[in-house]
């Protein structure tokens, strides 16, 4: 599988604003999809923003910052256009929901651990959201479309990014080794979640990508790198999920309420 | 001076007298030409400039900090995203400074070890702490913008390395002027508390930001040497006073008072005319008793050496691959 043959042009990539702009009302179903997406983008944003000023390395500072820009991009693309249907903007949604309202997977909600499960997680959702993504290019909804071929391009360099380290740290010293197979072991457990289909999904028909119809692909693709890092795929527990019905791992509060706190402090104000 | 090959090593090169080469320096220095890392220079001037370069990078480094504090609270997605871009075009400009600096033949790592065991100084300005989001406001606009009005003329320094990565870095700083001076004005012209909030943080800014340009011409023994050198190229004082006349006005537009009751217009002179500052506290902070100094070397100290195991994978890594690719060539 070339990785070229996937770089899809974005051509007049959309941005958050300009859906705004242009106020194309989504239905409820493909706002309540957006936001499901968006939601991914927002939290995985969020864990790796915290990175920024603790990486390892300044390069991986600015690599690590650069993912969560790109993560943050799309998610605002997302809920800026979900916002639409329910007379809201992003940050009514970022923001002003609680937590039962976020339907984000909750793989991407663990907390950062050490560089490995750091990336371990990035590796899984990478590769999960670079599957969605350049099937979504083709859905029958324009702005899906659109969103979805900005963002796979640089989620494409996401993956590139979490391959290189998922095999330097596998393959370098005994140290990482233990490391990188102990943080995949703890992130593997949400994989499952990532891939079941529901009502709503099923509710969209081409306006949407099954999630059970990316597994295939995700597990070759993933599998093949693991291969060659000299890993196994790790098995056994699998967690109960129920992130898109807004049910969420006990890391996921503190998380939010971070993140709202001064937006909700001053709720009549605008920044 | 062959800067280039001590790169690899840990250590800094020895620099051998070179009487064709010194007059070459001198004749670059007095036709105001740029030197360059494969010519000869005075081991003095390399020294003034490795440890200038240096503790701008180390600057920029620790200057993460204090914004990065926001970036998980910032309240719109919109100003998370800006924040997260400038401390990450910070990352960008410690990494052109610490390549600049190599280029002089200090190793990266020289310098890495200076900055966390102590030993190597960044602005002061970065160990004031950030307790509210208009301090991310006040940085951009007093923090960048005084870093601008001394920077600027740096893009004209005498070595070539450090004035190309000045002009560079320049253009993303007074983006980022432009970008805090655009949150005090929304907080400004906002709720009441949102007011108060920017009123509030430019006040505690305003000295510690004065005191960037270092202190008063008298009491700065480097300066001129380095004006010598077409290195820098305005006195701390007139820096300082060059800032005093853009801020100003700006406050008014703001709509936010300078806590400075001694600041006037001076018909005479040109300029605004402004209050003595509090050399004791600079120094203090220098010393390393400030707000925040210990918090700031102890993040980075942290990171450095929590950093450590994922370092050497990826040397080991590189090891691996490249003993691999050997036994292929072999085959």
């Amino acid at each position: 599988m070339s990785d070229q043959s996937f770089r899809i042009s974005a051509g007049e990539a959309l941005t958050a604003e300009k859906i705004t702009e242009a106020g194309e009302k989504p239905s409820e179903a493909v706002a309540t999809y957006a936001v499901r997406l968006g939601d991914d983008a927002l939290i995985l944003a969020q864990r790796l923003g915290w990175w920024i000023a603790r990486a390892p390395e300044l390069e991986e500072d600015v690599a690590l910052g650069n993912i969560a820009l790109d993560q943050l991009g799309h998610a605002r693309s997302f809920l800026s256009y979900a916002a639409l249907a329910w007379g809201k903007t992003e940050d009514d949604l970022a923001y002003f929901r609680d937590e039962p309202e976020f339907t984000n997977l909750q793989i991407v909600e663990q907390p950062n651990g050490d560089f490995a499960a750091t990336i371990a997680r990035q590796f899984i959702v990478s590769y999960y959201q670079f599957e969605l993504y350049r099937r979504l290019v083709d859905s029958t909804n324009a702005t899906l479309a659109a969103i979805a071929a900005k963002a796979v391009k640089e989620v494409d360099y996401h993956r590139d990014h979490a391959t290189q380290w998922v095999l330097r740290l596998a393959l370098g010293t005994e140290e990482s080794r233990r490391r990188m197979i102990a943080g995949l072991g703890v992130m593997w457990p949400y994989v499952d979640e990532m891939f079941r289909d529901d009502d709503l999904v099923e509710s969209l028909g081409d306006a949407a990508v099954l999630p059970s119809s990316l597994r295939e692909d995700f597990d070759a693709v993933t599998g093949a790198v693991l291969a060659e890092a000299e890993l196994e795929v790790p098995e056994g527990f699998v967690a109960r999920g129920g992130g898109r019905e807004g049910i969420h791992t006990e890391f996921f509060g503190p998380l939010i309420a971070e993140m709202q706190v001064l937006a909700r402090a001053h709720p009549e104000a605008t920044w | 001076m062959a800067a280039s090959a001590n790169m690899a090593r840990n250590t800094e090169p020895e620099t051998v007298e070179d009487p064709d080469g010194r007059a070459r320096f001198d004749e670059l220095i007095a036709a105001d030409q740029r030197v360059e890392p494969t010519d000869w220079m005075p081991e003095a001037y390399r020294k003034t400039l490795v440890r200038q370069v240096s503790q701008h990078a180390h600057s920029e480094i620790i200057g993460m900090q204090p914004e990065g504090n926001w970036i998980t609270r910032a309240p719109s997605l919109k100003r998370k995203a800006i924040l997260m871009a400038k401390v990450q075009d910070e990352a960008g400009h410690g990494l052109y400074l610490y390549s600049a600096a190599q280029t002089l033949g200090t190793p990266r790592d020289k310098m890495t070890e200076d900055l966390i065991s102590g030993k190597a100084k960044y602005s002061s300005i970065f160990n004031y702490p950030t307790p509210t989001w208009a301090d991310m406001g006040s940085i951009g606009w007093l923090v960048d913008g005084a870093a601008i009005c001394n920077q600027v003329p740096l893009c004209r320094a005498s070595y070539g390395p450090y004035a190309r990565a000045m002009v560079r870095i320049c253009k993303e700083e007074s983006f980022h002027q432009r970008q805090g001076f655009e949150i005090l004005l929304h907080l400004s012209r906002g709720t009441k508390e949102q007011h108060a909030m920017a009123q509030e943080s430019v006040n505690r800014w305003y000295a510690p930001a004065l005191m960037m340009f270092g202190p008063p011409d008298a009491d700065s023994p480097n300066s001129a040497q380095s004006m010598a050198w077409n290195i820098k190229r305005f006195s701390n004082d007139e820096l300082r006073q060059r800032f005093v006349d853009m801020i100003v006005p700006q406050s008014e537009v703001l709509g936010l008072t300078l806590p400075d009751p001694d600041i006037k217009w001076n018909e005479e002179r040109g300029h605004y005319d402004f209050g003595e500052l509090d050399w004791d506290e600079f120094y203090e902070v220098l010393k390393g008793r400030g707000p925040a100094n210990a918090i700031r070397l102890e993040r980075r100290r942290t990171a450095h050496e929590e950093g450590a195991w994922v370092r050497e994978a990826a040397a080991a890594y590189a090891e691996r691959r490249r003993q691999q690719s050997e036994k292929a060539q072999a085959a």
